[in-house]
Formats: structure tokens, C-alpha cells, sequence
């Protein structure tokens, strides 16, 4: 803070030079006995309040501090005297504390304003201002300065210790983000692959089980025609990483609405399984409507035709939801009889046109 | 009042024994009677500055009992509903704040309350700063420091918001991460290193706890510190009034007045948020049960200042290209960056490009009044109908579903606005501060209604009008005429153009300069007297204005 001016109060230096903790000479201009002219400057910019009006301002501003003082210790009464541990407690001990911690601000805060308005004088203060940049000759001082100390160093005579040390940064520069590698594995080709894929396990085929309760589902026992169940991958129930890419809507249609778009050597007696994470941003298509068989998508509102292989009818998701092959194990249950075919959930840069590629490999096999 | 006597003792020993330390003697003599001008447009700024003090003091409440862990664990606590739910640490320890902690849950409330303010009230500090000009030479740089706080806040939020691993903020994070990774090229490895792997992971909610308690907060600390000094050393603008100049600051001095009220200001903002945190419930996670990326709540809605990304998400078509095997999601990568992007650089090059256009170098401590540069108001105002549509739009589910209005057409009604509403926005704004300029002027120039009547000798009665009381006449005559940069109009009529305004880019800064400066409505305009202290030079702008304004400008 250079060029600051001393606390100049205009006409003429009313901040007098002088030493903290020696008296100050305003101790001159009393303002006692005057009373009966409040309201007038007695320095200039400054007007005291009416004498009568400011002992009003404190008797209010005082009340304010003991509803404050009062408030404070009821919030710490109610801490002793309210315990928490159900969420009845809770509310009450939130109430107490909560109410006892505003009106303690607010006594305060509307003291302090009492305060200010009516025991302190108005003010109409004028500080000068100055440009803020500093004078040319300062300014050619330290540009001066700078080149001086600059060549004392050798930095610009000396071009090996120059190019060496920037050459010496560059390295130790990268250091931290080459650290900053094992935040994470890379991405390879995890994306394109879900746990419903038998080789994922083995060979096995996994069981649909409903999300929640766990149970898996007899083909004979979904046969409502538009029922929809949440499903998720047996053994993988709580494996969130897993359930972001491998749950799954089940929707039961008839098969005079099934349309062109399902690839119906999936499905099973009438039911389609579709991936439920939405191909817009990945979140879980979780709305459902019967009569028209639209899926949607709470969070953007993407919707997709359950009897056209979920294909987008509105919204700014750009791609169907995946379907899964699906069919029935030797005890009649519902299983996942492959992976799905192309990445489920939000596109992604190395993503490609999956769905071309299936169709194109449709056509050649 | 009593006379000041001497220092009494305690005070003048303790203030000798450190000022033979320090010196500060020198600082606050300069600094203890610092002048303060007063507007309540400048209390907005205090309010973002507030609520930050306030989220720093509950937010290190809460990191007394906050576990940032993924790991599972069987929920044991008093709330019935959710016992024997497998859930995440993190979500167990912010019910055991709520529910088992005295004073938690209103930790938890006001923590989120005091975010909610601290974002708003930095946005509307910040349209205060924007209308007044108040970015304007010497204070780009706070302008610039304000555009990174803003920007930072929000992702502070974002961090906050996802921590108690609730299913609600969930969803805020699977969006966040399905834009993440649809950015080209880089996206499979953002998402793969902020999450450790694939989403959801293990990792996120601890590397976002150190985000959110640590790096975020420590930037912001020291920005706003930044702010604060700079803010301290230019000195604050004032409104334009009676003996308020470029070279003065008049108002009440920091020691005492302004520093009781600064201190009385942040306890009715800590108040208010106590309120808050007491009556209005916010963000109850027991009710909307843990994280699972298997399911969503229907009428999922994100905190208000993340509702803008929210509505462009949704009003984009599916656009998606695939090129040589590599995959654009243009219906995330658009909504998610160009709003944000058109807003934040908009906001961080504004100072620089008004200048540029406007060849205003001098520095400037009065405030404008926003009706007296009517083109960046009506960029403020079209700046904020866009933002506000696409709030709005964020929120189109409820709209459709409160107002029975079918959700496609609402947003249908939102791709369209988007690109109308912010126009029209600036034509009517344009008007409306001329309009207002012209009445500034009808009241400078023939007086206000006093409200007598009085007969003339021949019998007509008229209303007597007086000259406006001289603060409010200071008030108005605070206007000037907006510069000009030099040769602008040389460009427009038959004179040869400077050299800087001869390519493409020169003649389109001629025009721009031209419609952006001048002196639309001249205070003493129609009376011939008046001051002819150059205006005649501004008269020319009028009627010459350039492109859309054409119409606007007569
Ligand atoms: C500066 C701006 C800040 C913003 C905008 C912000 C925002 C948020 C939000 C929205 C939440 C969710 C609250 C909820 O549970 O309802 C949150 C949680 C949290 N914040 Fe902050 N916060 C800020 C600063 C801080 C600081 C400085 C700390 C600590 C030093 C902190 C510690 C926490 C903790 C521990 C939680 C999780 C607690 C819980 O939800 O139970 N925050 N924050
Ligand atoms: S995530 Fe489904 S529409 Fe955006």
C-alpha cells in the first residue's frame, strides 16, 4: 500500500499527527454543554446524534444484549436439557438450539444497528483519492532497480546458466502430474464389458434377481404383459461398480406390439430385458408407462419405446438402451445368456458406433 | 457523548508493547478512519463474504464426526427405517451427525443454507458490480479474482453436495460423471482417475472430502483474502451525489461506524441462515436412503446454482457424431460447456472487451447508473434471461407437472427461448433505459411536480414544478457521456479512418464503438443554453447508431 494517503479527512487534516496512546487533542473541541445544538457538525462530516434520541438508541441496543445474554445461556440449557438419539429428540433438541442460537444473532445483530444509527454520529466523511498508479519517477527507480539487479545476478550475460536452468525446471515440473498416474487404472476395454458376461464368471449365466429383495425370477411366474421389473445381476447385489452398468429393466410385452427394433432371439416368451442406465449421462431409467410402453428417464427426460428395442423418442439421449440376450436356466429361471453387445450407459470417446458394428457383423455372419 | 481523554491504560500498554513490535501505528492511522461510502447494493458482496466465514465454521463441525469412506457398513442407528440397510460410511456418519450428534442436524442445515447463500449472494454481487461498471479500471483484477471465486464455489458445492452419499446427490454425481466422460479424447481417463476405475468405485467420496475441505477452501480463503485487500487499497466506488467525485470517497469512517456494522451485518446473516437451519429443513438424506446407482427418485432436483446445467442437459437434442470410430456426444458436451463457458468468459473478458471498444482508459471510482449505458445493460439483462431460461428448464418436470402443461412442450418452449427470450430481453432493456435516461432528463431539465397548483394572471391553472432537491439532482448529473474510441465515426462518414480501424476487425470496433458510447439522451438536451461543454461532439452518435440499435437509437 504505497501511495496511501493519511487518513485525510477533508477540509483539512481532521486526523491529527499524533502518537497512539498519547492524549489526543481533540480533547479540545468538547462537544459538552453543547447538547442543545445536536445534530450539528462540530467536525465537520461528523453529526452527533440528539442527546434525548441516544439514550432512547441505548436503552433499546441494551435490551437487545440481555435478550442476547438471555438466549445464549438458553442454548446451552437446551443442550444439557435436550438429548438426541430419535429423530423426535432430534427435532426437538434442533428446535431448542436452533431458536436459541437466532434469536442470541439477532438480539445482537439488531443491537449493534440500534447502535450505530442512534448513539453513533452520522457521517458524511470525504477521503481523497489518488490515481493508483505510482509516480513515473518511482516507477523508473524500480525499473532501473530491476534491470540492475538483474544483470548483477549474470542471469542475462550468462546464457548456459539461463538455457540450463529452465532446461533443470522443465522435468521437475512434470514430476507431480506424472504422480497423479495411479489415480486410477486406465480405461482399456472395461467399458465395453459387463458382469453378466458368462466368461466373467467362468461360463456360468448369471440369474436375474429383483432388485432389493434379491429373488430370482421364474420366466412362468413374470407373465403379465406390462409388468417391469428392476433387475440386477445374482451375487453382484451390492457391487455398486457392478449395478452402474449391469442393471436392468424387464418388461413384459405382447408379442403383437413387439416392433422390429427388439431383437427378439433376446427375449424370452414376451420379456425383454433393457439396460437401465440411461445412454445419455448414465442415469437409471427408472419411469415406466403401460400403456404407451415409453421408458423414461427422470433425470433429462430421455424416453425410449420398450417394443422398438427402447429406440429415443424424445430427449437428449442419442442412442436405444441396450438389450440383453436373455433366456431360462434348467430350473425355469430367468439368465443373462450373454453379454450385451455393445457398451451400456453414457457415450464415451473410444465408444465408436457400436451398434454399426453389430449389424455390419449381422450381415457378414 | 463524553470528551475523549487519554487512551486508558490496559489498551494504551498492549497497543505500545506491539506497536514497538510492529509499527502498526503508521497502518492504522492511515487505515482506522478509512471512508466507506454506503449503498445497500454494496451489502452484497458482505453477504457472500459472510455465509463463506459461516460455512468455514460449520463445515469444520462437521468434519469432526464425518467418516469419507465407501466402505459398507449394516446401518445401526436410531433412524428405524433405514436399520439393517447395507450403506456406505460416509452416508452412516452424516445420519450420525444428524441424529446423534446435538447440534448436527443444525450444522448440517446451515452448512447447506450458507452454501446455498454464499452462491447466491456472489452472483448478485457480482450483477451489482456488472450494471454499476464497477469492473471497470482500476478493478479488473478483482473483477477477474470475483469470476474465479464464483467458479470455484461451484465446484466446492458440487464436492460439499456429494459427500453424504445420499441417493439424491448421487444422481448429481452419475450426471457429473457421464459428462466427464464423454469430453473427447480425455474423458474414459478423467473419469477412470478422479473415480479410481469405473464409476462409482471406492475413491470418489474421500478424494472429494480433500477437495472439499482442504484444496477448494484453501484457494478460496486466499482469494478472497485477495479481493478483500485489493478491494481495502482501491478504495470502494461510490454512487454519484452531492461532492462525490473521481478524486474523493465520501461516507462514514471504518473505526467505529463501519466496523459495528460490518459486525451487525454478519450476525444477521448468521441469523438468518440459523433460521434457516432451524425451520426449514434442507437436504434430508434419511428420507431419500442411500447411493445406488440402480435407482433415482422421480422429481430429482440439484442444488439451485446447478440447475442451469441441469435445464441445458435437457433442453439439447440427441446429437451424437462418430468419426473414424471415435465417438461426440454433442448432446452432453454442448449443454455441459458452452452456457458455462459463454457465461464465465463472458463475464471474466467483459472489462477488457468494453475497453477495447470503448478506448476508456481513465480510471473510474463512480458507479454508473445501469439506465446510463444502456448497452451493457441490456447484455446484462440478456446474459440473465438466458441463464434463467435454462434454470428454468431445469426444473421443466415440476413446471409441467404442477401446471399441467405437457413435458415435451415445455421443452420445446425452451430450445426456442433460449435464442429468443435473451433478445428480446436487450431490445426492451434498451428501451426501458433510454426511457428512464429521458425522464432523468425531463427532471433535470423542467423540475418535478410539487404538487401546487397555481392560477396565471389569464386565468389558466398549471402545477407548479420545482428544481429536484439538490442531492437527487447530484444524483443524475453523475452522468457522462460513454467514450468513444478516437476516429469511430471518421469510419462512418467520408473521413479516413485511423489506422487501427481500417481492416475487417478495425471497422467493426468503429461500429460497436459507436452504438456502445456517446450520449444517447443528453441531461440538458432541448434546452439550448444548456452546457456546451462538448456534447455537441455526442450529438453525432445519435442517429448514427450502428446495426440493431438503428432503430433503437431515435
Ligand atoms: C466454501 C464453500 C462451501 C460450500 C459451497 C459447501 C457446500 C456443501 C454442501 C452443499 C454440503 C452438503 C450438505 C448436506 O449434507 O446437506 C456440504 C457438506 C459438507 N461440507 Fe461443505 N461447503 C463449503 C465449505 C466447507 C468447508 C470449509 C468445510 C470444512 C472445513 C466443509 C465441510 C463439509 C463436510 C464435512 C460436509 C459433509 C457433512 C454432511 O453432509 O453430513 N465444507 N458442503
Ligand atoms: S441421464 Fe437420462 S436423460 Fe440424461
Amino acid at each position: 500500500m504505497t501511495d496511501h494517503t493519511p487518513g485525510t479527512e477533508l477540509p483539512e487534516d481532521r486526523a491529527p499527527k499524533r502518537v497512539i496512546g498519547t492524549p489526543s487533542p481533540a480533547s479540545g473541541t468538547s462537544l459538552l454543554g453543547r447538547e442543545e445544538q445536536a445534530g450539528e457538525a462540530a467536525v465537520p462530516g461528523v453529526h452527533p446524534p440528539d442527546e434525548k434520541k441516544a439514550r432512547r438508541a441505548e436503552r433499546i441496543a441494551a435490551l437487545c444484549f440481555f435478550i442476547t445474554f438471555l438466549s445464549g445461556i438458553g442454548f446451552i440449557a437446551s443442550y444439557v436439557a435436550f438429548q438426541v438419539n430419535t429423530v423426535d429428540n432430534t427435532a426437538v433438541s434442533n428446535l431448542a438450539l436452533g431458536g436459541t442460537l437466532t434469536l442470541a444473532l439477532l438480539g445482537l445483530a439488531v443491537g449493534i444497528v440500534v447502535w450505530v444509527r442512534g448513539v453513533m454520529p452520522k457521517y458524511n466523511l470525504v477521503q481523497e483519492r489518488h490515481p493508483m498508479r505510482s509516480d513515473a519517477e518511482t516507477r523508473s527507480y524500480v525499473g532501473e532497480t530491476f534491470l540492475q539487479g538483474a544483470q548483477e545476478s549474470g542471469i542475462t550475460k550468462r546464457p548456459l546458466l539461463r538455457r540450463t536452468l529452465l532446461a533443470a525446471a522443465a522435468p521437475l515440473g512434470l514430476a507431480p502430474l506424472v504422480l497423479l498416474k495411479d489415480l486410477g487404472p486406465l480405461p482399456e476395454t472395461k467399458l465395453r464389458h459387463t458382469v453378466w458376461s458368462p466368461e466373467h464368471n467362468g461360463g456360468k449365466e448369471l440369474r436375474l434377481v429383483v432388485e432389493g429383495s434379491g429373488q430370482p425370477i421364474r420366466a412362468a411366474d413374470f407373465n403379465s404383459p406390462g409388468g417391469l421389473l428392476s433387475v440386477v445381476p445374482e451375487g453382484y447385489e451390492h457391487d455398486l461398480t457392478a449395478l452402474a452398468k449391469a442393471t436392468l429393466i424387464l418388461i413384459n410385452l405382447r408379442p403383437e406390439e413387439i416392433k422390429s427394433g427388439t431383437n427378439k432371439n433376446w427375449m424370452h416368451n414376451g420379456i425383454v430385458a433393457y439396460s437401465k442406465i440411461c445412454t445419455h449421462v448414465g442415469c437409471p431409467a427408472a419411469l415406466y408407462e403401460q400403456t404407451t410402453h415409453h421408458i423414461l428417464c427422470p433425470c433429462h427426460q430421455s424416453t425410449f419405446d420398450a417394443t422398438d428395442g427402447a429406440k429415443v423418442i424424445f430427449g437428449p439421449a442419442a442412442r436405444p438402451l441396450p438389450q440383453l440376450p436373455i433366456g431360462v436356466d434348467s430350473e425355469g429361471y430367468l439368465v443373462a445368456k450373454g453379454d450385451f453387445a455393445v457398451p451400456v450407459g453414457p457415450s464415451f470417446w473410444e465408444r465408436g458406433d457400436a451398434e454399426a458394428e453389430v449389424r455390419n457383423q449381422g450381415r457378414t455372419s | 457523548m463524553s470528551t475523549p481523554t487519554a487512551v486508558p491504560k490496559p489498551i494504551a500498554g498492549t497497543s505500545g508493547w506491539l506497536d514497538d513490535r510492529l509499527g502498526a501505528g503508521n497502518f492504522l492511522k492511515r487505515n482506522m478512519r478509512k471512508i466507506f461510502p454506503d449503498h445497500w447494493s454494496f451489502l452484497l458482496g458482505e453477504i457472500a463474504l459472510y455465509s463463506f466465514i459461516i460455512l468455514l465454521l460449520t463445515g469444520t463441525f462437521l468434519t469432526f464426526w464425518f467418516k469419507p469412506s465407501m466402505g459398507h457398513v449394516i446401518y445401526d442407528g436410531p433412524y428405524e427405517p433405514l436399520k439393517g440397510v447395507m450403506v456406505s460410511e460416509a452416508y452412516a456418519s452424516s445420519l450420525h451427525i444428524s441424529f446423534e450428534v446435538r447440534g448436527g442436524l443444525l450444522m448440517r442445515q446451515i452448512h447447506h443454507w450458507a452454501a446455498l447463500l454464499f452462491i447466491a449472494g456472489m452472483m448478485v454481487h457480482m450483477l451489482r458490480v456488472f450494471f454499476t461498471g464497477a469492473y471497470r479500471k482500476p478493478r479488473e483484477l478483482n473483477w477477474i479474482i470475483g469470476v474465479l471465486l464464483l467458479s470455484l464455489a461451484l465446484f466446492e458445492g458440487l464436492t460439499g453436495y456429494s459427500l453424504p452419499d445420499d441417493l439424491l446427490s448421487g444422481a448429481g454425481l452419475r450426471i457429473t460423471q457421464g459428462v466427464a466422460i464423454s469430453l473427447p479424447l480425455v474423458g474414459t481417463y478423467i473419469s477412470f482417475f478422479l473415480f479410481g476405475g469405473e464409476y462409482p468405485g471406492e475413491d470418489v467420496i474421500s478424494r472429494f472430502y480433500t477437495l472439499h475441505i482442504l484444496l477448494i477452501p484453501g484457494i478460496l480463503v486466499a482469494l478472497v483474502t485477495a479481493h478483500m485487500i485489493l478491494m481495502w487499497v482501491q478504495k470502494h466506488t461510490q454512487m454519484p451525489g452531492k461532492g462525490r467525485t473521481e478524486q474523493n470517497v465520501v461516507g462514514a469512517p471504518f473505526y467505529p461506524a463501519f466496523m459495528a456494522k460490518a459486525g451487525a451485518y454478519f450476525l444477521f446473516t448468521f441469523a438468518v441462515l440459523a433460521g434457516l437451519g432451524t425451520f426449514a429443513q434442507i437436504n434430508p438424506i434419511w428420507l431419500f436412503g442411500p447411493y445406488t446407482p440402480a435407482d433415482i427418485s422421480a422429481g430429482s432436483q440439484p442444488d439451485f446454482y446447478m440447475g442451469f446445467l441441469e435445464g441445458s442437459l435437457r433442453i439439447m437434442p440427441a446429437w451424437e457424431i462418430n468419426v473414424l470410430g471415435y465417438t461426440i456426444p454433442l448432446s452432453v458436451i454442448i449443454p455441459a460447456l458452452v452456457p458455462l463457458g459463454i457465461v464465465m468468459t463472458g463475464l471474466a473478458l467483459y472489462p477488457f472487451l468494453e475497453r477495447w471498444i470503448t478506448g476508456d482508459n481513465r480510471e473510474h471510482h463512480i458507479a454508473d447508473r445501469p439506465r446510463n449505458n444502456p448497452v451493457r445493460t441490456s447484455i446484462g439483462m440478456a446474459g440473465i434471461t438466458f441463464y434463467g431460461v435454462l434454470w428454468l428448464l431445469g426444473a421443466n418436470d415440476e413446471i409441467s407437472a404442477n401446471f399441467q402443461i405437457s413435458l415435451y412442450a415445455t421443452t420445446w418452449f425452451g430450445r426456442i427461448a433460449i435464442f429468443v427470450l435473451p433478445a428480446i430481453a436487450y431490445v426492451v432493456t434498451y428501451r426501458m433505459c433510454l426511457g428512464l435516461q429521458r425522464k432523468d432528463a425531463d427532471i433535470i431539465g423542467h423540475g418535478v411536480e410539487s404538487g401546487v397548483i397555481q392560477r396565471l394572471p389569464h386565468g389558466e391553472f398549471i402545477e407548479v414544478h420545482v428544481p429536484p432537491a439538490e442531492d437527487i439532482e447530484a444524483h443524475m448529473r453523475g452522468k457522462e457521456a460513454i467514450p468513444m474510441i478516437d476516429g469511430a465515426e471518421a469510419s462512418e462518414t467520408d473521413g479516413v479512418p485511423p489506422r487501427g480501424l481500417r481492416g475487417p476487425v478495425g471497422r467493426l470496433r468503429a461500429r460497436m464503438s459507436q452504438a456502445y458510447g456517446g450520449e444517447k439522451i443528453p441531461l440538458d438536451a432541448g434546452h439550448g443554453n444548456g452546457h456546451g461543454d462538448g456534447h455537441g461532439e455526442h450529438h453525432a452518435a445519435i442517429g448514427s447508431g450502428t446495426g440493431d440499435d438503428k432503430s433503437l437509437t431515435h
